[in-house]
């Protein structure tokens, strides 16, 4: 009884100091003058092009995660092939690379001057490196593996019975997966978008590398957090990281609606 | 011939599931595949069916080749043995799949899921959810889904093995009374030899990857081909070196008949009407012999007893191979 009650109090505790306490503090800390600092943040033409840019570079990062998260699953999951574990592992390591390391690895192939690739798009009139298709893959490198954890186990224990009942009524590779495959596994979609949703917006290591950080083109909101920092506008640095940790927390609880339902 | 399987040939890694394996299925008739486990009936089934390909070989379904067709343009219904029920689809909405996919007219399907349902006996669930049936209730829906698309052949997959014993025994007669009504060529795949012979027109026994035998139910009990199908298909024991059934061996308390074998009487056991007698011969055999209670004590059997056993004339009977 007593040592439940001591576990109870130091998982609190931890909890407390090392997350709540903190966040919290970006939240008083935001709204120290007033709304004075959040309006004056977010009528800023750079910071509201900063916002622009990270929702625009998350959503098409999310997108296509999404997509090749769900065919990745199905070929994961239905189909047997030599190397089969080693692509597994090889998903994870976005979960495993530090993401300054994953910016630096996109520079060096997609790099305009010196990359493996980038003269030749460059030639072609595509820039990537310190622009927004840079942004948006490092932003889909990090958040890859985050819909394929969560569909790879539902794919699995539904198994293919349910897919081959469909076939044997009929139904299309196409028609199975529209009708039976994806409503199967929609609420383990749903709940990696949210998740990839959550760690798109968010993410700053990989993203700085790639961005170059200019004003008003490729400067995200993390960035603009960090900017605003650096030039001792704390209030402002506060008042986009408040508004960032809401949209997190917007997602965690929407994860955590969802959740119950698809356990069942 | 509805369904004609010929030098079909499956394996799976250095596993031979089937052998060479060449089967003609009737029209309109209740087909067994019946066999062990692991001998190769599903994989023939799913072979039918599309669902798996074979080796080398070629399948005709209603005198079309259908050896290189996908499952889904086969016309034919099946049945899984864990019902493979769409769980995020009502009862109405399941049965109703086969004929979406065809796009048939909305008035057609509605009239022709109401028949289904009534056949099956679920009207009362048609809005229901899959997980609220029972196990019985998910497999008669998964059999009305796929005799909605009006298949050519209906085939089914081990379709009570989930079941228990009571609700298996109102299925299969109910499966026996629901073919006469409908008269779909099916095939069934079971390893429960009652099953097969209760309830199928022709029976085809397979063991090994290979079919052992094709016949009517009583083909194959009362003149099995060979020692595999006479011990599979009920009761068998050998007496001089031939297999019989044990209530086709008569025992005598004296020696009148020529070529009775001598032994003596090593245990008696009462089960119910039938009382089976194992009698140890001179040559070391433990023969099983079942007779009724009554003729027993006619006879006035007794344990240590010396008995003379022949059997029956017309006694199916099984030369083993050596």
């Amino acid at each position: 009884m007593v040592s439940r009650w001591f576990l109870r109090a130091l998982v609190a505790g931890y909890l407390l100091m090392l997350v709540a306490w903190p966040v919290s503090l970006v939240a008083t800390n935001a709204f120290t003058n007033g709304l004075d600092a959040m309006v004056m943040v977010f009528t800023d033409p750079g910071v509201v092009h900063a916002l622009q840019l990270t929702v625009l570079v998350a959503g098409i990062a999310v997108v296509i995660n999404t997509v090749f998260g769900v065919a990745m699953s199905m070929f994961l999951v239905r189909y047997e092939f030599p190397g089969k574990r080693l692509l597994s592992a090889l998903l994870d390591l976005p979960l495993a690379v530090s993401p300054v390391v994953v910016g630096l690895a996109l520079v060096l192939v997609y790099g305009g001057r010196d990359g493996w690739f980038g003269p030749f798009l460059e030639s072609l009139g595509i820039r990537v490196i310190f622009s927004t298709p840079g942004l948006v893959m490092a932003t889909a490198f990090v958040a890859l593996p985050l819909v394929i954890r969560e569909v790879v186990p539902v794919l699995t224990e539904i198994g293919t019975d349910q897919e081959q009942a469909a076939k044997s009524l009929g139904a299309s590779s196409a028609q199975t997966f529209w009708r039976i495959t994806l409503p199967a596994i929609k609420w383990a979609v749903i709940y990696g978008v949210v998740l990839s949703t959550a760690r798109s917006l968010g993410e700053f290591g990989a993203v700085k590398v790639v961005s170059g950080n200019v004003l008003g083109e490729t400067r995200t909101a993390t960035l603009a957090v960090e900017e605003l920092y650096l030039n001792f506008d704390q209030a402002g640095a506060n008042a986009i990281a408040f508004g960032l940790a809401m949209v997190s927390v917007l997602c965690i609880v929407v994860v955590g609606a969802l959740r119950p339902r698809h356990r069942i | 011939m509805s369904i004609d399987v010929r030098g079909v040939n499956k394996r799976f890694g250095g596993f031979v599931a089937l052998d060479d394996v060449n089967v003609s299925i009737p029209t309109g008739q209740l087909t067994a595949l019946l066999g062990p486990s692991g001998g190769g009936k599903s994989t023939l089934l799913r072979i039918i069916a599309g669902l798996e390909s074979a080796d080398s070989g070629s399948i005709e379904i209603e005198g079309t080749d259908a050896t290189q067709l996908p499952p889904q343009r086969r016309n034919v219904g099946f049945v899984f043995q864990h019902y493979a029920v769409f769980k995020h689809l009502t009862v109405a909405r399941n049965v109703s799949f086969g004929m979406e996919i065809r796009k048939r007219p909305r008035a057609e399907i509605t009239q022709r899921v109401d028949e289904l349902l009534s056949l099956v006996h679920l009207s009362q669930f048609a809005d229901r959810l899959p997980s609220q049936l029972s196990g019985g209730q998910r497999q008669r829906m998964a059999l009305a889904r796929a005799l909605a698309v009006q298949p050519t052949v209906l085939l089914l997959d081990e379709p009570f093995g989930a079941l228990d014993a009571k609700v298996r025994k109102e299925l299969r007669e109910w499966l026996r009374r629901l073919h006469d009504e409908v008269q779909v060529t099916t095939v069934f795949v079971t390893h429960d030899q009652e099953e097969a012979m209760e309830v199928a027109d022709e029976i085809v026994v397979i063991n090994h990857g290979r079919v052992e035998q094709v016949g009517s139910p009583d083909d194959l009990y009362d003149r099995p081909a060979n020692e595999f199908v006479m011990s599979f298909l009920g009761e068998a024991t050998t007496l001089g070196g031939t297999l019989f059934r044990p209530h086709d061996i008569e025992v005598a308390t004296s020696p009148l008949a020529v070529g009775g074998i001598e032994g003596t009487i090593s245990r008696i056991q009462r089960v119910g009407f039938w009382v089976r007698l194992t009698v140890l011969t001179d040559d070391g055999e433990a023969v099983a012999v079942e007779m009724t209670r009554s003729h027993a004590r006619e006879l006035g059997l007794a344990h240590g007893q010396t008995v003379w056993l022949s059997p029956v004339p017309r006694a199916a009977r099984v030369s083993i191979a050596v």
